[in-house]
C-alpha cells in the first residue's frame, strides 16, 4: 500500500517538473548561502583560534620596555634570580613572516603549541635541531632559505616559531623583545611592578582578532541568513503549491482507505527525501562558494585586521552535516504549515488552487500587522542601538518588516491606480493583478529583500570608496615615500640632496587608554597642514601640535574611547597631552595619537623613523635617483602607487560583500521566474473569458509581460526606500561599532538605475515565458476551460 | 650518588620532556670519560664538568622541626649538555634542571624548574663557591677550608620554599676508588664524591606557615658521560646514617636482564671510608605502596653481612613521589634493626 500511495503522490512532480525544480531550487540556494558563509566564517575562526593560542594568547601578561626596544638580556635574567617565573620571547622577521623564538625550559603552559607539547611534532626538534615550526599554509608556500622546517597545525599562517637559541643566532638578536609573565607566580616574592624598570602590560582582551573581526563575520552570516531566509520563501511556495494541487490525489487516496497518519507519513517521507538530495547539493555547491570568495575574505582580514587567515578552505564534514541538518529543518519549516493544512483537511474537500493561492485577506492583515511592529520595533532598536548586534537586529527587523509589508503596499498601489485605468480591459488588468499579487507575493518579497540589500551595501560601500579616496588624496601628502631600513640617519644624509623637502615618519606601538595603539610623529610641512583630514580641531591646533603642548587622535580612538577636542591623552607614562584636533584615519583597526616631531622625540628617544616623506615637484626624476643611489625597489613607492593599492585592497575588501549581495539578487530572480510561472498554468479559467470576449492571444500576453514588469518596478519601489535605510543604518550604526569611523551617507541613483534595470530584467524572463506560452496556446485549450466541469 | 634522574630520558624515551634531551642519546661520542686515574681537585671540582654529559649537585637531608614533625627536603641542580661543544648565550647548549622536595608526616611538595646555560639563569661556579637555577641556590659561605663545608641552600616552590645553612661536622668522602665509581658489570662509571656530615638549621615556609628545623644533611657530587649500562632499567638509592656516627651509601641498578649490579661506600664516624664490594650487599624490596599509579617499595630489608648489618628501611611518608619532567620516588626513611638511624631513599624506573 505504501508503494502504491507513495507512487500516486509522487506522480505530481513528473506533471509539475517546474514545481519540484522550485522546491528543490529553494532548499539548495538557501542551504548553499547559508552553508558557504559557515564555511568561511569557521575557516577564519579557526585561524584566528590558532592566532590566539600562540603565546598563551590573551592569556598572560607582558614585560617590555615602554619604547619597545629589546629587554637586556640581563634584566631578563636578574628577574629570573630574583625568583620570577617570566620567558623570554625574541620577535624577528623571516620571509616578510614573524619568527618567534621561545625558550621552551621557562615557556608558561600553554604558550607553546598544542601539537609540539602533545609530542605530535617532535620536541626533540625543537631545542635541539634548530627546526622551524611553520603554519601547514606556510610549509605550502615554502621558505626563501633552506632552513629545517615541521609543520605544526595549531600554529597561525605568517608566523614561524623556533627555539630561542636558533632565532637568536638567525636574526643576530640576543636581548629577549619582551618577556611573558606566567600568570601565578611563586608565593613569597614582591609584586612584579615593583621590582622591574620594564612596563607591566597586562593581557589585552581588545587583540582578540575573534572580536575585533566580528563585524565582518556578522555582515557575512547576516548575508548568509537573508539568503537562507529568501530560499526558504521558495520552498515554501512550492510547497504549499503542491500539497494544493495534490488535494484530488490526497482525496482519493484517503477515499480508498489510506490513514490519514501513513499519508502525512508519506507526505513526510517525500519532503525528507527531497530536502536530504537538495541539502547535499546545496553543501557542494556552499564548499565551492566558500572556496571561491574565501581568499578574498583572507585578504580582506589581513588588509584590515592584520587576521592571519589563509586562503584554503578544508573541508569539515561536520560542517557538511550540519548545513544538511540545516536544509532539513528548513524544509520542515517551509513544509509544516501544508502538512497541518493536510491533517485537518475533511477527506472530501475540493481542490481549490486559486482559493488557496487567493484567500490570503487574513493573512494580508497579520502581515501589516507584524510589519507595524517590526518597523516600530527597529525604529527602538536604532535610537537606542549600542552595540554590533542591536545593529544587526535592527536592520534584519527593518528587512522583514519591509518584506511582509509589500504585499499591502502593492495591493493599496494597484487600488490608487484604479481611477487612472481606461476602459474595461484596463480595469480589469488592474483588479486582475491585484488578484495575483497573494500568488506572487513570496517571490516578490524574496526579490524585495535581495534589492533593498543591494540598495544598501552598494550604497555603503560606494560611500566609504568615495570618501576614502577622498581621505588618500589628503592623507597621502607627499609625492615620494621611503622605508627606512637599517641606518635611519645614514638614509636621511643619503636622500636629503635629492629632495625639496625629507620628512621623517616614526611611530611607536603602544597601549592607549587601554586599548592597542600607535603614537605618531609627525614633521612641521606646509603640505601636511594644509591638507591632512581633519574631522575637527581647535583653533590654532597645529601651532600647539608643533609647539609640543598638544596631540591629535584619530577618529577611532576618539569614538572609542568618548574622547572630545581638550581631553587629555596619557601616551607614555607621566606625558599626557590635550587633544587639538580629530582626523579621519580608514583602515586602520587601531587608535593613534598624533605627535608633532620634537616632542615625539623627546617623549620616545629610542623610536627611530621607519620611513620618510619625500617633497618633490619631479616624481619621476626622484624615484630614478633613490634608484641610483641604490634603494631597493621594494623600500620605494609614489604616491600614486600608493594609492592604487591602497583602493586595490578596499576593493578587494567588499568584492565578499559584493558577490555575496549578487548571488541573493540571483536568488530572487529565480524565486520570481518560479513563481510566475507556477502561477501562469493556474491563469487560463481567468483569461479565457477574455479571450471569448474577443482580446487577442497576443494583446493578452503582452499585458501577462507587462504585469510582470509593472509588479517589478513597484517592487523596486518599495526596495528604494527600504535599502537607503538600510545604508543608513550600515554606514551610521554597523560601521561606527565594527570600524570605529562615521562615513558620510552618498547617493548614487546610477547604481539605483542598473539594478531597477536589473530587477526589470529578472521580472522580465519571468514573465516572458508565460507570455509566450500564452500567445501560442492552441485555441482548443482556452475552449477547454468552458467546457470544463469548473 | 647513583646515575640519576637525567638518565631516565635515556631509559623512559615516551617520557613527555624525555625526547627533549633525547639528543644525549646512549653513547659518550666527543664527551669526556671518568678516568680511573683521575683525583679530585679542590675547589674545581665542586664547578662545573662541561665536557661531560651530566652532572649534579645534590642534597638530602632529614630535619626535626620544632613542631615536632620530621621532614625530608631534597635540593638537587642537574647539568645536562646537549653537545660536547661550549658556548656562551643563547647557543650554549648546557641544560640545567632544578628539583627541590619536601616531605612532610602527611604529604609531598615539589618544584622544578628549567633553564639553559650561557646566559646566567643557571650555573655553578667553583670558587667562589654556587650552584644556581633562578632563585634557588647552594652558596659557599667562604672563610672554611674547603667551599663546600659552610653553605647556604635556598629553593622556593608554588606551595613552599626553604633557606637552610649547613656546617660540615666532616671531611668529603669520595666513592668507588679514589672517586671513581663502578656502576656495572660492563665497567660504566662516573665521577662521585659526598659530603655526607652536615648539619643543618633553617626555615621552611609551608603552608600553614613556618616552621624552624635543624638536622642532618648528605651533599652527592657526581658527573659523567655513559653511566648506565643499556640493560640497566632503574636503582635503588640508599644514604643513611646512624646513631654511632657512622653512614652508608648502598645502591643497587637493576638490569632487566637479571644482572642487578649492588655496590657502595661505608663510612666511619671519622670520615675514612671503604667501598662495599660488588654482591656484598643485600637490598631487598618489602611491602609496596601504591603512588601515582605505580607500585613502590617503601619498605627494604638491607644486609650486610661482612659488617653484621641487618637492617630494615621504612619511608616516613610513602608518597614521597617527585612529579617533575621525569617522576620518581625521593624521601626520607627510618633505620631499624642491628643500627638505628636516618637516611634518604630514591627509587627510579618503577
Amino acid at each position: 500500500m505504501n508503494r502504491a500511495a507513495l507512487g500516486a503522490l509522487l506522480s505530481h512532480w513528473r506533471r509539475r517538473p517546474l514545481q519540484l525544480v522550485a522546491l528543490v531550487l529553494g532548499l539548495m540556494l538557501a542551504t548553499a548561502l547559508w552553508s558557504g558563509v559557515q564555511a568561511i566564517n569557521a575557516e577564519a575562526r579557526r585561524a584566528y583560534d590558532r592566532a590566539a593560542s600562540l603565546l598563551g594568547g590573551t592569556e598572560l601578561a607582558r614585560l617590555a620596555r615602554p619604547d619597545n626596544a629589546p629587554v637586556p638580556l640581563a634584566d631578563y635574567v636578574a628577574l629570573r634570580r630574583a625568583g620570577y617565573l617570566v620567558s623570554p620571547v625574541i620577535e624577528a622577521e623571516l620571509d616578510g613572516m614573524t619568527l618567534l623564538g621561545l625558550d621552551p625550559l621557562t615557556a608558561p603552559p600553554g604558550v607553546l603549541p598544542a601539537d609540539l607539547v602533545e609530542g605530535a611534532v617532535d620536541f626533540e626538534g625543537f631545542a635541539g635541531d634548530g627546526t622551524l615550526f611553520v603554519s601547514p599554509e606556510t610549509a605550502e608556500q615554502g621558505l626563501s632559505a633552506p632552513l629545517p622546517t615541521a609543520i605544526s597545525r595549531d600554529l597561525p599562517p605568517g608566523t614561524i616559531l623556533a627555539d630561542i637559541g636558533r632565532v637568536a643566532a638567525l636574526s643576530g638578536q640576543q636581548d629577549p623583545s619582551y618577556l611573558l609573565v606566567a600568570p601565578v607566580q611563586p608565593p613569597g616574592l614582591p609584586p612584579l611592578s615593583g621590582a622591574t624598570a620594564l612596563e607591566l602590560r597586562a593581557p589585552d582582551a581588545a587583540t582578540d582578532l575573534g572580536e575585533l573581526t566580528g563585524a565582518f563575520h556578522l555582515n557575512l552570516t547576516a548575508f548568509g541568513l537573508l539568503s537562507f531566509g529568501v530560499g526558504l520563501f521558495i520552498a515554501h511556495g512550492a510547497i504549499g503549491l503542491a500539497v494544493e494541487q495534490r488535494r484530488p490525489v490526497i482525496r482519493t487516496l484517503r477515499a480508498i482507505g489510506l490513514p490519514l497518519r501513513r499519508l502525512i507519513l508519506l507526505l513526510a517521507v517525500e519532503l525528507l527525501a527531497i530536502a536530504l538530495a537538495a541539502g547535499l547539493a546545496g553543501v557542494a555547491i556552499g564548499y565551492a562558494i566558500a572556496a571561491a570568495l574565501l581568499p578574498g575574505v583572507a585578504g580582506t582580514l589581513r588588509g584590515l585586521y592584520g587576521a592571519p587567515v589563509g586562503g584554503e578552505l578544508g573541508f569539515d564534514p561536520a560542517w557538511a552535516a550540519l548545513a544538511v541538518l540545516i536544509a532539513l529543518a528548513g524544509a520542515a519549516v517551509a513544509g509544516a504549515g501544508a502538512l497541518i493544512r493536510v491533517a485537518r483537511m475533511p477527506v472530501l474537500a475540493p481542490a481549490l488552487p486559486r482559493a488557496w493561492a487567493m484567500n490570503h485577506s487574513t493573512l494580508l492583515r497579520r502581515q501589516g500587522l507584524a510589519a507595524i511592529a517590526l518597523f516600530a520595533l527597529a525604529g527602538i532598536l536604532t535610537t537606542g542601538a549600542q552595540s554590533l548586534v542591536i545593529a544587526f537586529a535592527a536592520l534584519a527587523a527593518l528587512l522583514f518588516g519591509a518584506a511582509l509589508a509589500l504585499p499591502l503596499v502593492l495591493t493599496a498601489a494597484l487600488r490608487a491606480a484604479a481611477p487612472l485605468a481606461r476602459g474595461a480591459y484596463g480595469e480589469w488588468v488592474l483588479a486582475d493583478t491585484r488578484q495575483q499579487v497573494p500568488g506572487l507575493s513570496l517571490a516578490l518579497m524574496a526579490l524585495l529583500l535581495a534589492l533593498s540589500a543591494n540598495i544598501g551595501v552598494s550604497t555603503m560601500v560606494g560611500s566609504f570608496r568615495d570618501t576614502f579616496t577622498g581621505w588618500l588624496d589628503r592623507r597621502l601628502v607627499a609625492e615620494v615615500y621611503v622605508r627606512a631600513d637599517g641606518d635611519p640617519a645614514a638614509l636621511a644624509t643619503r636622500i636629503a640632496p635629492l629632495a625639496d623637502a625629507v620628512l621623517p615618519v616614526s611611530s611607536v606601538d603602544r597601549p592607549l587608554l587601554g586599548a592597542p595603539g600607535s603614537v605618531m610623529g609627525q614633521a612641521d610641512d606646509p603640505a601636511y597642514r594644509e591638507t591632512w583630514p581633519l574631522l575637527s580641531a581647535e583653533p590654532g591646533a597645529w601651532d600647539s601640535l608643533h609647539a609640543g603642548e598638544a596631540l591629535f587622535v584619530n577618529e577611532q580612538l576618539a569614538l572609542g574611547a568618548d574622547l572630545s577636542l581638550g581631553d587629555t591623552v596619557e601616551i607614555a607614562p607621566g606625558t599626557a597631552l590635550p587633544v587639538a584636533a580629530i582626523y579621519a584615519d580608514y583602515g586602520n583597526p587601531e587608535g593613534q595619537a598624533l605627535l608633532g616631531a620634537d616632542r615625539f622625540a623627546r617623549v620616545f628617544p629610542e623610536a627611530e623613523p621607519f620611513g620618510f616623506a619625500l617633497r618633490t615637484g619631479d616624481t619621476p626624476a626622484l624615484l630614478d635617483a633613490l634608484r641610483a643611489i641604490g634603494l631597493p625597489d621594494d623600500a620605494v613607492t609614489d604616491r600614486d602607487s600608493q594609492k592604487r593599492l591602497s583602493l586595490r585592497i578596499f576593493d578587494q575588501t567588499f568584492r565578499v560583500t559584493g558577490a555575496l549581495s549578487a548571488l541573493t539578487l540571483a536568488v530572487a530572480g529565480v524565486a520570481l521566474l518560479i513563481g510566475s510561472a507556477t502561477l501562469a498554468g493556474m491563469r487560463l479559467p481567468q483569461v479565457a473569458p477574455l479571450w471569448a470576449l474577443g482580446q487577442t492571444r497576443a494583446r493578452l500576453a503582452r499585458t501577462e509581460f507587462a504585469r510582470a514588469l509593472a509588479l517589478a518596478a513597484l517592487t523596486f519601489a518599495a526596495a528604494l526606500p527600504t535599502g537607503l535605510a538600510f545604508a543608513w543604518l550600515l554606514l551610521n550604526r554597523i560601521n561606527t561599532e565594527a570600524f570605529g569611523w562615521r562615513l558620510p551617507m552618498i547617493l548614487f541613483p546610477r547604481d539605483w538605475l542598473t539594478l531597477g534595470l536589473l530587477a526589470a530584467l529578472a521580472a522580465g524572463l519571468a514573465g516572458l515565458g508565460p507570455a509566450l506560452r500564452l500567445a501560442r496556446i492552441p485555441p482548443a485549450r482556452l475552449l477547454q476551460v468552458f467546457s470544463n466541469e469548473r | 650518588m647513583n646515575a640519576r634522574v637525567l638518565l631516565l630520558a635515556l631509559l623512559l624515551p615516551s617520557a613527555a620532556l624525555a625526547q627533549g634531551f633525547a639528543g644525549l642519546g646512549t653513547d659518550a661520542e666527543g664527551y669526556a670519560l671518568p678516568d680511573p686515574d683521575h683525583r679530585f681537585d679542590f675547589p674545581e671540582d665542586h664547578g662545573p664538568h662541561p665536557d661531560f654529559r651530566i652532572e649534579w649537585w645534590y642534597l638530602t637531608a632529614v630535619l626535626d622541626g620544632d613542631d615536632g614533625a620530621t621532614y625530608g627536603v631534597q635540593w638537587t641542580l642537574f647539568r645536562a649538555a646537549l653537545s660536547p661543544e661550549e658556548a656562551t648565550g643563547w647557543g650554549a647548549e648546557q641544560i640545567w634542571m632544578g628539583h627541590a622536595g619536601l616531605t612532610t608526616p602527611d604529604g609531598h611538595f615539589t618544584a622544578e624548574r628549567l633553564a639553559r646555560g650561557g646566559i646566567g639563569q643557571a650555573g655553578a661556579t667553583a670558587d667562589p663557591f654556587e650552584a644556581w637555577i633562578d632563585d634557588w641556590a647552594m652558596t659557599g659561605r667562604g672563610g672554611t677550608p674547603d667551599a663546600l663545608d659552610a653553605i647556604r641552600l635556598t629553593a622556593r616552590g608554588m606551595e613552599f620554599a626553604y633557606d637552610f645553612s649547613a656546617e660540615a661536622t666532616g671531611p668529603i668522602v669520595a666513592h668507588g676508588a679514589n672517586g671513581y665509581s663502578v656502576k656495572s658489570q660492563d665497567g660504566q662509571a662516573s665521577h662521585y664524591y659526598s659530603q655526607p656530615f652536615y648539619e643543618m638549621a633553617g626555615t621552611l615556609t609551608l603552608p600553614a606557615g613556618e616552621v624552624a628545623v635543624t638536622g642532618t644533611g648528605w651533599l652527592d657530587r657526581e658527573w659523567s658521560s655513559q653511566p648506565l649500562g643499556p640493560d640497566q632499567t632503574g636503582w635503588d638509592w640508599f644514604s643513611l646514617g646512624f646513631d654511632d656516627g657512622s653512614r652508608m651509601m648502598a645502591f643497587r641498578l637493576r638490569s632487566d636482564t637479571g644482572r642487578d649490579y649492588t655496590t657502595g661506600t661505608w663510612i666511619d664516624a671519622d670520615g675514612s671510608a671503604e667501598t662495599i664490594p660488588a654482591g656484598a650487599l643485600t637490598l631487598a624490596p618489602g611491602r609496596t605502596a601504591r603512588v601515582a599509579g605505580r607500585d613502590i617499595p617503601v619498605e627494604w630489608t638491607v644486609t650486610l653481612p661482612a659488617r653484621g648489618l641487618d637492617l630494615a628501611v621504612t619511608a616516613m611518608t610513602d608518597d614521597a613521589w617527585m612529579d617533575t619532567s621525569f617522576p620518581y620516588w625521593e624521601g626520607p626513611v627510618t633505620v631499624t634493626g642491628s643500627h638505628e638511624g636516618r637516611g634518604f631513599l630514591e627509587m627510579t624506573g618503577y
